[in-house]
């Protein structure tokens, strides 16, 4: 009887409907996975939340959007359907064939991609892409680790041996080593995305022969964290914030700032603004943040780190500064010379620097 | 007496349909009701959201050809299930099949890509179907030659393939080019599956409808057919008359692989161009539930996988509307599936030949 009253109670509550008032401008926003995940999704969806909070703003959002039609159909949905005018598809794997097509079809529709793969003259005009030099980030999660682990072991779990990743684990362990030259990463590569019970093994792994840092790249790096805080170790976390699943451990940890390129974005947008197809940037665009200190971290330590962020911001400080050799001794970058960020060969990463137990295959 | 023996010839097929849909429509009926209560729950009105899944689903032309769209690749990866369970096997590694297919697609397509377009995608559909059936195929020989259940075994065989298939776009078969996500080469732009003339839904549609009526002519209009019922039936008895149980096993499961394998070559040859870990979609899993639905009836097949394809591309639209959690049409599924189970067991007791008999 109870469960009937709250049936028609609830029959009274009426949709919304999909209508955006005029002048509104409607963004819509699709993620491969939950967006609640600790991880890449709600690095993304919190810069959606941002963008709720413009007035004449309104999101639509959509998640566990797998990198197949379904990925087209949400966007051609959000089209139709919601009339959205901007589309934020942001998984890396939607960019080809997914948004390439859509675009071609609804020339009149942004499309603003997550993984700066837009190429001028080869894609539709309507596409965009962004992304940031999380590796900045990653260098002085290192510095952290590197000045307060005990065993000089640091621990990263990651999905694949891609670049983006090689880049984040070369940077992870020369922050580290730039601060403590005694410091190793031992890596394992789970192989896929988001593998939930491989990454709990090898965090427990990883605790067992010695490692008292932790971190990934993963989707969600919300059960590394967690297994690192019930080893009693220390973690550092990715994509969002992890600290409320480790209160004791958790370092820092390296997080997109998407707010920023989203706000950036859309106010260009309503304002019928050129906007840039290719956006990229790190703390100095303020594309990336840190996570704030956990009560783990030294003072000394935060002044360190704090440094290296500064270095970072002002350009003074540059990651990929030779004499680099990779982790079977063979010289990648030669003393005397310096990749920016922004130079193209480190998207081409495909070596291990040394201080790295691990192999790329 | 001329009476009673004429009524069979024209009764038997109708009952035998009214059977066969009374049962499963009623199923979903009450898990509509259920669902219902679950949205009142959640502070949603049913109607609004029942209004919203219409709207997403079927309500509008672009709508219906989502639908159509998500549906064809269950249709293929549901009969991957549907058709050992009529030999009484269940095969639920449908997602390794399809992703193999799709791999093989993929390398067969790139190094034939010089030819024409059509023999381009005969190839790779050869391939596609050789590859997936394989796979499953393994499962029904284990099951035949050593007696390994076949439902385990055809689950692991899809992890393996999920990561021989990773193995591959990253290792052997990866196009340099593809840096952050491993792929294989394309097959190219002029070999690839267009739409179906006049809509906005890829000829994986008509793959799909094809192979269930193929499927559906095979098992219940030919001795084949006939004699794998016999083994799911009773496979002592298959085997004392006669029949030769082996062979049908696997060439069942050989065939049901193919099909999935066939989804996997779709995928490639329609959506992607190229093999990448983006060919897991899960579409091996929903295509059990497909086939559970469709009560293993290749025909049925056709319309639950609209349905499952329905549900999919109105959920997208309850997310954004109503802020419900993805989850939400895992949720719809999840009730369709025990309710229907359940439903079976009610079946020998409210039979409806027997309940329309009685009236008649």
């Amino acid at each position: 009887m109870t469960l009937a009253f709250g049936l028609v109670a609830a029959c009274g509550k009426t949709a919304e409907t999909p209508t955006p008032a005029t002048g509104d401008l409607t963004v819509g926003f699709i993620y491969v996975g939950p967006k609640d995940d600790y991880g890449y999704n709600q690095a993304h969806a919190e810069g959606a939340k941002a963008l709720a909070g413009m007035p004449g703003v309104k999101i639509r959002e959509e998640e566990n959007v797998p990198e197949t039609v379904a990925a087209q159909k949400t966007m051609e949905s959000m089209i139709n359907l919601d009339s959205a005018q901007v589309v934020f598809p942001t998984s890396f794997g939607y960019f080809d064939p997914h948004i390439l097509k859509i675009a071609e079809k609804y020339p009149d529709t942004t499309f603003l991609h997550c993984g700066g793969l837009y190429t001028e003259g080869k894609h539709p005009k309507n596409v965009g892409s962004y992304f940031g030099y999380i590796d900045e980030a990653q260098y002085v999660a290192g510095v952290v680790a590197g000045l307060t682990t005990k065993t000089n072991k640091l621990g990263f779990i990651a999905a694949k041996p891609i670049p983006q990743v090689l880049r984040n684990i070369n940077a992870f362990t020369l922050g580290a080593r730039s601060v403590n030259p005694n410091a190793t990463t031992k890596v394992i590569f789970t192989g896929d995305w988001a593998l939930p019970v491989k990454e709990a093994e090898a965090a427990n792994s990883l605790a067992d022969q010695g490692v008292d840092v932790l971190t990934s790249h993963v989707d969600s790096p919300k059960v590394v964290v967690e297994t690192a805080e019930r080893r009693g170790i220390f973690s550092s976390g990715y994509h969002a914030s992890q600290a409320d699943l480790a209160p004791k451990g958790y370092l820092t940890g390296a997080e997109w700032n998407w707010a920023k390129v989203y706000q950036d974005y859309v106010e260009k947008v309503k304002a019928k603004e050129a906007w840039d197809h290719l956006v990229r940037g790190g703390f100095k665009e303020e594309y990336i943040k840190m996570s704030p200190y956990g009560p783990a971290v030294a003072d000394a330590t935060k002044t360190k780190a704090d440094e290296a962020k500064a270095g970072l911001t002002a350009g003074t400080l540059v990651i990929f500064k030779g004499p680099i050799k990779d982790n079977q001794g063979t010289e990648r970058i030669p003393a005397g010379k310096e990749l920016g960020q922004r130079d193209i060969e480190l998207e081409k990463m495909d070596y291990l620097v040394e201080g790295v137990e691990g192999s790329t295959s | 007496m001329d009476d009673t023996s004429a009524k069979p010839g024209w009764r038997e097929p109708v009952l035998a349909v009214a059977d066969a849909v009374v049962v499963p429509v009623a199923a979903l009926l009450v898990s509509i009701l259920i669902f219902g209560v679950f949205i009142g729950l959640t502070g949603n009105s049913p109607i609004a959201v029942y209004a919203e899944m219409y709207r997403g689903a079927f309500g509008t032309w672009f709508s219906f050809q989502n639908t159509l769209l998500r549906a064809a690749p269950l249709m293929l990866a549901g009969l991957c299930t549907a058709l050992p369970a009529r030999l009484g096997l269940i095969i639920i590694g449908g997602e390794g099949a399809i992703v193999m297919g799709g791999v093989a697609a993929a390398t067969v397509g790139v190094s034939v890509s010089n030819a024409s377009p059509p023999v381009v995608i005969a190839c790779m559909m050869l391939a596609g179907a050789l590859a997936g059936g394989f796979w499953i195929g393994l499962a029904g020989a284990l099951r035949v030659y050593r007696g390994v259940n076949e439902t385990i075994s055809s689950l692991l065989l899809a992890y393996l393939g999920i990561a021989l298939l990773n193995h591959l776009v990253e290792g052997p078969l990866k196009d340099p080019e593809s840096l952050n996500k491993p792929s294989t080469r394309h097959i190219g732009e002029a070999n690839m599956l267009g739409d179906l003339p006049g809509l906005d839904v890829h000829y994986g549609l008509l793959f799909g409808i094809v192979a269930c009526i193929g499927c559906w002519l095979l098992m219940e209009q030919s001795v084949f057919g006939f004699s794998g019922r016999i083994v799911g039936g009773n496979a002592r008895a298959a085997r004392l008359s006669g029949l030769r149980v082996p062979r049908l096993v696997i060439l069942t499961c050989v065939l049901a692989g193919a099909c999935a394998g066939t989804a996997g070559m779709v995928e490639v040859a329609a959506i992607h161009g190229k093999a990448n870990a983006s060919l897991i979609t899960g579409y091996g899993y929903t295509g059990i539930l497909v086939a559970f639905l469709a009560r293993h009836h290749a025909l049925a097949v056709v319309f639950v996988a609209v349905l499952l394809g329905g549900i999919g591309a109105s959920g997208g639209l309850l997310q954004r509307t109503f802020d419900l959690p993805d989850a939400t049409v895992l949720v719809l599924q999840g009730i369709l599936f025990v309710v229907l189970l359940v439903s079976e067991s009610f079946r020998s007791k409210l039979n409806v030949s027997r309940f329309l008999k009685v009236r008649g």
